[in-house]
């Protein structure tokens, strides 16, 4: 890839008048030696993976394999249609369907790692709900995706993507900028503008720690999910109506480095502290594995 | 680049719930499987770590029977996996054990067939991605993530060069290599990534080499729909 930073990659898209999408598909391409149609085929295929969990998520009894968790979205979705949800519909729907993918996914159901599973609800959730509102092609979808996969390649890179490295600032944090960016981009907003997003984003997540009950990819990470995609919605219309990330977005990264790298091991997805070792998710895990 | 490329961030397609528990997990048991070179007649797992202590809750057996089936990441059947290893005639038994030192999400899989037989221990480092660490006994390290060739033979003069000649001639360039030896002039692994795969005549020639035990070829890129 042509580029490793945020900065990088908006001056590589500015100068060659590309969007950030467009050019993750040119780069993509170059780098795997394979077309950019088989490419954009593969992200199409995995965008259809989306919408199906979406749908089975909301439509469907899911029970996660634990039997800890499972309705919570088709319990959201119910909800809005005999009440004024008070987020506003369009955010409230995004919520129900960022939820329905991590049920999903806690019941052993497909999904697409975004850029993990257990973060894998939000951009579903910020894209399917979008289109639906917008009235956009799935190739603008899909285009999309690409440009969440160049921001997540980045913070990838730069920082980690996983709870065990770096505590769920690295998933969910990662996956909210990633889908800020995307949507940004999706709006219509220059990739100038995308690249705050992500930096806006980034610092409402900076801390966040991975403390699953029982290591189970359930409570709180399905919540924090939903919680996740309305967030990732709120920094695209920040960065569309001009709010800048004061502290680029490439410096914020680091900061996540920083931040995740002092974390203490009992906070990076060993479920050895915070909720994973409070007397209730104690014994969660005792009536799990039979042991404290 | 810890992460080369879109889709080790948008993907993999998978079934839940977890990339590094079930995802991963899928990925070494295929690996195993295409190591031993067919379905096992008996798999004997061992799990560390926190593979070890959520195996239940995160699939992680599912998702390695799944593998040792040949089931991509995101096969729906890995939920009936165990169901699927009976109908395939698999005897599967898993273990849990402690070791210091050891990656926290390691399996080590010990398979049979036909009098046949394979180890091969691997770690799942996340995101659904794997590092294979020891294979028959030797100590490797590879990710499967490219098609990899495992040649066994004797620790003998001039036998990589044997063996790299018949890439050259099929075009084939090598993207890492390695060579582990048990003793001198005693057994040796050499294990080679390359960005294509090697047609099959060309494996039979490496096979044929005096001084070749075996050779068997690793390469999951035909899941979750990557040609």
């Amino acid at each position: 890839m042509r580029f490793n930073s945020l900065k990088t990659l908006q001056e590589l898209c500015d100068k060659e008048a590309l969007t950030i999408g467009q050019l993750m598909v040119v780069e993509q391409a170059r780098e795997t030696g394979r077309g950019e149609a088989q490419v954009i085929s593969q992200m199409t295929a995995y965008y259809e993976v989306m919408k199906e969990a979406v749908r089975k998520g909301i439509a469907e009894d899911t029970r996660s394999r634990s039997g800890l968790t499972g309705g919570d979205a088709k319990r959201v979705h119910n909800y809005m249609s005999g009440n004024v949800p008070v987020l506003g519909e369009e955010a409230c729907k995004a919520m129900a369907y960022a939820l329905a993918v991590s049920e999903v996914n806690a019941s052993m159901g497909r999904i697409i790692a975004t850029p993990t599973a257990g973060s894998c609800g939000i951009i579903p959730g910020v894209f399917v709900s979008a289109q639906e509102r917008f009235g956009w092609s799935d190739e603008h979808m899909v285009y999309g995706l690409f440009s969440a996969g160049a921001i997540g390649y980045v913070i990838a890179n730069n920082s980690f993507v996983s709870g065990a490295e770096g505590g769920c600032q690295a998933e969910i944090g990662s996956a909210i900028g990633m889908a800020a960016g995307a949507l940004t981009e999706l709006r219509g907003g220059k990739p100038e503008q995308a690249v705050h997003s992500v930096g806006l984003a980034l610092k409402n997540s900076l801390g966040l720690i991975c403390d699953p009950v029982g290591g189970l990819v359930e409570i709180p990470c399905i919540v924090r999910n939903g919680f996740g995609a309305v967030t990732a919605m709120a920094a695209a219309d920040m960065a569309m109506a001009g709010v800048r990330s004061v502290i680029p977005s490439d410096e914020v990264i680091d900061v996540m480095l920083e931040v995740g790298s002092a974390m203490p091991e009992k906070h990076r997805e060993t479920a050895k502290g915070g909720l994973a070792q409070t007397p209730t998710g104690k014994k969660i895990m005792k009536e799990l594995y039979g042991r404290g | 680049m810890r992460f080369k490329d879109v889709f080790s961030i948008i993907g993999p397609s998978m079934v839940g719930p977890s990339s590094s528990h079930t995802a991963g997990a899928v990925r070494l048991g295929r690996t195993a499987r295409q190591v031993l070179g067919g379905v096992p007649e008996k798999a004997e797992i061992t799990l560390y770590g926190s593979f070890a202590d959520t195996y239940r809750g995160h699939g992680t057996d599912l998702a390695l029977i799944g593998g040792l089936l040949n089931f991509g990441t995101d096969d729906m059947r890995i939920k009936a996996a165990y169901a699927c290893a009976e109908a395939a005639g698999m005897e599967v038994i898993f273990k849990t054990a402690q070791k210091p030192g050891v990656h926290p999400n390691t399996a080590s899989m010990k398979l049979s067939l036909e009098g046949r037989e394979a180890i091969v221990t691997g770690c799942s480092i996340g995101g659904g991605n794997i590092e294979i660490i020891g294979v028959n006994g030797f100590d490797v390290k590879f990710t499967a993530i490219y098609p990899t060739l495992l040649i066994f033979h004797d620790d003998r003069a001039g036998i990589i060069a044997d063996m790299t000649e018949i890439l050259k001639l099929a075009n084939l360039n090598i993207g890492y290599m390695e060579v582990d030896r048990k003793s001198r002039s005693g057994d040796a692994v050499t294990v080679i990534e390359s960005d294509e795969t090697l047609p099959q005549p060309y494996v039979q020639r490496i096979a044929a080499l005096s001084n070749v035990h075996s050779i068997c070829v690793v390469d999951l890129r035909d899941e979750e729909g990557i040609s």
